[in-house]
């Protein structure tokens, strides 16, 4: 079980919560099951060429594009988070 | 020296180069509609470097003229991207103390820009984003309301003024009855509602569009996602003729594009602004074949690249 920290854009998909617990051995295990329990979460962070552009995802401190992308293996109790390029504002 | 009918501009104060930007003709980005006219205002001809000087030195200037903003007093607030910048300068041009509150973790270069004209930073918890940066300013403002001023610029009616007496003005100046459609993207919203105020004032009919990022969570810098964010109170919903959806991609590409085709390095709100104007192009290329769409390049792409500090050791 890890934990996901869902950015604001987002918890209109998570009735409101800031993070999310769920299972899977790979970021992108944890996505899926992210979709099962709140569908529409893949589309906005996932396009077919893997994650979009704009989005980062940590695992803990750790930008998944630095280590093995979506195939980045986790472990129970770890901390993804999910992070727009910007804030958004001026 | 051969005779001209006009001087090279001089002045007086930096801040009298604000404003009267150029408007360019893009020629090779729309290609695909080869029957309607491109112009992008280069917003980034300002002197802080975007169109958010226009706002910061209206809002400024009337606060100054009404006295809600005094010698003694300290311009505070929240922001860490363009405005931040143009106050920093106006500020340094006409003497007044600025203080921005920003979260702690926005990049070292922006913190350095605003610094170089002598702006006192507070930073915020890097936890809370741009809406702890807001609660800090309100704070410090509560607790000395006669010690600041607190220009805020999504409720502020100079920042769409900025824009009513400026880029609209100057729009029409440069292409008179040529212009048939108009776009930009929202943030504040102020060069929306301004501009598209004068632009409908205009005796021929100018349709007004008002871009924003397709979806909440977005890569879209300084564009605000409406449907999901805090709606400027200086936002009136009833002013656009056409709300245009632009996808972050898009507008990353047309960034990347304007830079390689027409030799234009501009910020990503630029490339969705330009994106919107091709779309709109094609579209009246397709159906009408003819009219004029404008645009506005609103930063340089620079501005988020990083480093912004004067280099120590000179390596020619």
């Amino acid at each position: 079980m890890v934990t996901v920290r869902i950015p604001t854009p987002l918890r209109t998909l998570t009735a409101g919560e800031e993070q999310v617990q769920a299972e899977g051995s790979t970021v992108r295990a944890v996505l899926e099951t992210l979709e099962k329990n709140h569908p529409g979460i893949r589309d906005r962070l996932l396009d077919e060429k893997g994650v979009r552009r704009f989005v980062n995802i940590y695992v803990g401190d750790e930008d998944i594009r630095f280590l093995d992308g979506l195939d980045t293996a986790l472990k129970s109790g770890d901390e993804i988070s999910i992070v727009p390029a910007i804030a958004g504002g001026n | 020296m051969t005779a001209r009918l006009f001087r090279s501009r001089r002045l007086g104060s930096i801040i009298d180069a604000v404003g009267n930007t150029p408007l360019l003709r893009l020629e090779r980005v729309g290609r695909s509609a080869p029957s309607v006219e491109i112009y992008v205002k280069l917003e980034f001809a300002n002197p802080g470097g975007s169109v958010k000087d226009r706002p910061a030195l209206r809002m400024m200037t009337d606060a100054i003229a009404d006295g809600r903003l005094t010698p003694d007093k300290i311009l505070i607030d929240s922001t860490s991207g363009n405005t931040g910048v143009a106050y920093s300068l106006i500020g340094a041009a006409l003497g007044y103390r600025i203080q921005l509150v920003m979260p702690k973790n926005v990049t070292k270069a922006r913190k350095d820009i605003t610094k170089a004209f002598g702006t006192e930073l507070i930073f915020s918890d890097p936890m809370e984003g741009s809406d702890g940066a807001i609660r800090l300013v309100r704070k410090i403002v509560d607790e000395n309301p006669d010690k600041y001023f607190y220009p805020d610029q999504y409720s502020n009616p100079s920042n769409p003024l900025a824009h009513y007496h400026g880029t609209g003005v100057e729009i029409l100046d440069a292409l008179g009855d040529r212009i048939t459609h108009f776009v930009t993207g929202l943030g504040t919203s102020g060069t929306m509602m301004g501009t598209t105020r004068r632009l409908h004032e205009h005796t021929r009919q100018v349709h007004c569009v008002a871009a924003e990022p397709a979806e909440a969570l977005h890569g879209l810098e300084g564009l605000k996602h409406m449907g999901s964010s805090i709606v400027p109170p200086i936002y009136d919903a009833s002013l656009p003729d056409e709300i245009m959806p632009i996808s972050t991609e898009d507008g990353w590409d047309m960034s990347d594009r304007v830079a390689e085709l027409e030799g234009l390095h501009v910020g990503h709100s630029s490339g969705a602004n330009i994106a919107a104007a091709v779309k709109i192009a094609e579209r009246l290329h397709r159906e009408q074949g003819g009219g004029c769409v404008v645009t506005v390049a609103c930063d340089r792409g620079d501005r988020y690249f990083a480093p912004l500090k004067w280099e120590r050791k000179y390596v020619w």
